[in-house]
């Protein structure tokens, strides 16, 4: 056990410290572009230096860093304000699927420009019907000679306005039980029949769509894994996005706490100099750092050749939870003023609201605190299901309600 | 970078988790429970052959020399067996207080002993209800030596020795004394505590013999960093001790059926052990931590204690409270071994400080580390 780096890793630090420090870019630099020009700048300059996807092969633009040189990059890459959350899904989820799944064409023609963020890719499982319940989604796939004709509806797609590509999950046949009639493709999303509708979402914005399938054709030199094993497929993808997702990220951490604590005050006194502030920052601050290192654990296991298993729903069973709790309370500590939402006149420019805002979405985006704290009780834990109603009938007769 | 126990490490693990399997059943801790004695002097004397008590005293004093990376990994296996020896007591508070503040003739003196097991240390601050401070101290060194109470002294009956915080007028306005209790100004009678299954005392100095441990008037602060560094091995037992009522709550909750099917089955069981696993899998990461800071000497240390201090606090409490939730009835009984966890996670949890305590102390040396 050593928390220090070794000669090698310091040296490894110093150099990409020393890169970020040349590259950053500046807000001058910044003038007039929007985050997703600004988040596809940043990737394609870290691209060509060599610093995007370290962990890929060199091959499809990474620099086969290993696992604790990852963690140090991101150490170092996280001390700028750098965006990055357009890349998550195509670098984080559907890349390992390629990666575990695809054949060696696929790779060459859709990794290099992951890493490189030329194209995004957005991530079609859930569906009206299939949320907690993926595998009980209804999208068909029907087969027409090399293709297959894709028809209905997906939701909650984060991106697939702005995404080049989407990995899906269909329904190839609903007349085996219904984890065994799913396929799994990627496809483009400007194929004709996709049409992509906004949602707005309780924060105002509108990230994620409704995307429909209307006929769409998808070449079946597009389909990971064989007919009807679609439901392996994706539990690469959900185990990945588990990994990727982590703490769920950004949001307010204990050092935006602190910093809310030390400047307003509680009976004429800062109200950090409060026992139960205290106690509640320091509570916090155990979980950050209890998370922190429960990824470097898992960093450590995936080194040896381990990959991420299920005890990574810990990130945001943890995490999401813990964001919505302290924005909450960062607003209490403002008292009346908590309320008010204005990037001038709110304490560190409105980010408590926005936060607070936002986290309900973390906990439910990915698989929900309820579905995670399944995770470990059934795969870490080993304790049984809960008797289920659809098990062993074909996927037809399974009992569906109104909402 | 490295965030793993080295294969040596992972060897002594499975070694004392063996021995002590075998050497601390439950029935064991039962034993002392229901009985009579302190502690359990087989176990003791068992542990300390094996060298557990010599694990990081200097070669040159009579111990192995080995680091703090072996010490903790027994500390979490003692946890976990719930060991009724007077180990924390000696090991974690009395050696590491003469290993820091103890003169050559001292360390040469007591330990020797320590590593043998001859000798039992103990460590007494407490003087009754509410967080001790320097003001709250009566216990004081006089002309006729030294005259206080102290209460509770955890194992201070198992102890050949205490280590005694005292107020005094200079410095810090603490000091450290070692004080032999085998001598006429030293008198003990037993306290009843939550966990039976360890010893305690009320300690009774009138005129005592003592020696200083280190400076005069430098004992408040010798004391606050034995105690960061004792809440990082107080914290692998906790964490230990959390895995094990884990453990039980879960074969339990697999084997227990109502309603057709196992407890297991119900999703209100497996959430409330998933939240356990949660609490257990964060505080044992911090521990880690916490365990590269001690042995390292690392300046991140108060955090990194106070850090696994807390999470193990909370871990291990809520772990052995809720384990008895999970057996019902059955784990409302003195039978069942449900009782041992509760016990002695609530011991552990007040024994070198509070929740409260580390908390406060977390956020100051997080002010210390990141703001100044
Ligand atoms: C911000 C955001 C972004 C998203 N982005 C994407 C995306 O890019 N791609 C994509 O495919 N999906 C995306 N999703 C969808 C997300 O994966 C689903 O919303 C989520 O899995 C929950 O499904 P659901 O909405 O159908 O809720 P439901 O499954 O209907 O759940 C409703 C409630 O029931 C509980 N519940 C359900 N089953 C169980 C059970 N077995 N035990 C206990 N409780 C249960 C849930 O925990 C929840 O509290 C996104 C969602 C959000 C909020």
């Amino acid at each position: 056990m050593d928390f220090t780096d070794t000669q090698e890793e310091a040296a490894f630090r110093a150099e990409a410290a020393a890169w970020l420090k040349d590259n950053v870019p500046s807000q001058d630099e910044l003038q007039g572009m929007n985050e997703l020009e600004i988040a596809k700048m940043w990737q394609q300059r870290k691209y060509d230096a060599g610093w995007a996807c370290i962990r890929w092969d060199k091959a499809f633009g990474g620099r086969n860093a290993s696992a604790i040189e990852q963690v140090i990059w991101n150490q170092e890459e996280s001390k700028y304000d750098v965006p990055g959350g357009f890349f998550v899904i195509g670098q984080g989820m559907a890349a390992p699927t390629l990666m575990t799944w695809g054949r060696p064409e696929h790779h060459e023609r859709y990794l290099p420009k992951l890493a490189s963020g030329e194209e995004i890719w957005c991530q079609l499982f859930s569906e009206p019907a299939g949320g907690s319940d993926l595998a009980a989604l209804r999208t068909k796939a029907e087969r027409d000679g090399d293709h297959w004709i894709v028809n209905g509806q997906k939701i909650w797609t984060s991106g697939a306005h702005y995404s080049d590509f989407g990995i899906v999950v269909v329904r190839t046949d609903p007349n085996v039980p219904k984890h065994k009639g799913l396929s799994y493709f990627f496809l483009d999303m400007k194929s004709p029949g996709v049409e992509i509708k906004p949602i707005r979402q309780l924060t105002g914005g509108a990230n994620f769509n409704e995307v429909y399938f209307t006929d769409v054709r998808i070449p079946d030199s597009q389909r990971l894994g064989e007919v009807g094993q679609g439901w392996q497929v994706a539990l690469t993808t959900l185990m990945n996005e588990r990994a990727a997702i982590g703490g769920g990220g950004g949001g307010v951490n204990v050092d935006t706490a602190y910093r809310i604590a030390s400047e307003v005050m509680i009976d004429d006194k800062p109200a950090i100099e409060d026992g139960a502030v205290r106690a509640k920052l320091a509570n916090w601050y155990v979980q950050e750092s209890g998370l922190r290192f429960t990824g470097y654990r898992s960093m450590t296991a995936m080194s040896r050749g381990e990959i991420p298993g299920p005890e990574n729903s810990i990130g945001k069973l943890v995490g999401a939870p813990k964001n919505q709790e302290m924005a909450s309370f960062c607003m209490d500590l403002l008292e009346m003023s908590g309320a008010i939402w204005d990037e001038k006149l709110s304490k560190e420019a409105g980010l408590l609201q926005l936060s607070y805002m936002g986290s309900p979405g973390l906990r439910i985006a990915g698989g929900t605190d309820e579905i995670m704290a399944n995770i470990i009780a059934e795969r870490v834990l080993g304790m049984p299901q809960e008797p289920r109603m659809d098990k062993g009938i074909p996927f037809t007769e399974v009992p569906t309600g109104n909402n | 970078m490295n965030f793993e126990f080295a294969e040596e490490q992972e060897l002594l693990r499975e070694q004392a988790r063996g021995f002590l399997s075998e050497n601390c059943p439950g029935s064991a801790v039962r034993a002392v429970l229901d009985g009579e004695a302190d502690y359990d002097a087989e176990l003791w004397r068992k542990v300390a052959e094996m060298g557990w008590t010599a694990t990081v005293i200097p070669e040159e004093f009579g111990g192995l020399g080995l680091s703090y990376l072996e010490l903790v990994v027994i500390a979490e296996e003692l946890g976990r067996s719930v060991a009724p020896i007077p180990f924390s007591s000696s090991v974690y508070l009395a050696t590491e207080a003469l290993l820091a503040n103890g003169t050559l003739a001292q360390k040469e003196k007591w330990l020797p002993l320590l590593a043998s097991g001859e000798a039992i240390g103990t460590f007494a601050l407490a003087e009754g209800n509410g967080r001790p401070s320097v003001s709250s101290l009566s216990t004081r060194m006089t002309d006729d030596g030294l005259t206080g109470r102290k209460i509770p002294v955890p194992d201070g009956r198992a102890a050949n020795f205490a280590i005694v915080v005292g107020a005094t007028d200079s410095g810090d306005g603490a000091s450290l004394y070692l004080v032999e209790l085998d001598q006429e100004g030293v008198s003990q009678e037993v306290v009843r505590t939550l966990d039976f299954s360890r010893g305690h005392s009320v300690m009774v100095f009138n005129g005592a013999k003592a020696e200083l441990l280190g400076g005069d008037g430098a004992g408040w602060s010798a004391m606050t960093a034995l105690l960061d560094r004792a809440a990082v091995l107080f914290a692998w037992e906790q964490v230990g001790l959390a895995d094990a009522a884990l453990e039980q709550a879960r074969d339990y909750a697999m084997g227990r059926y109502a309603f057709g099917r196992a407890i297991a089955s119900y999703q209100a069981i497996k959430h409330k052990l998933a939240a356990m696993y949660v609490k257990n899998t964060l505080a044992r990461s911090n521990c880690y931590y916490g365990a590269w800071a001690l042995d390292s000497g690392s300046a991140e240390l108060p955090l990194a204690a106070a850090t696994a201090r807390v999470g193990a606090i909370q871990a291990s409490v809520f772990a052995a409270e809720e384990n008895i939730q999970t057996h019902g009835g059955m784990g409302f009984t003195w039978e069942f071994d449900c009782q041992f966890y509760y016990r002695r996670a609530k011991l552990l949890s007040v024994g070198i400080g509070s929740e409260g305590y580390w908390q406060d102390r977390l956020v100051t040396a997080y002010e210390q580390t990141n703001v100044a």
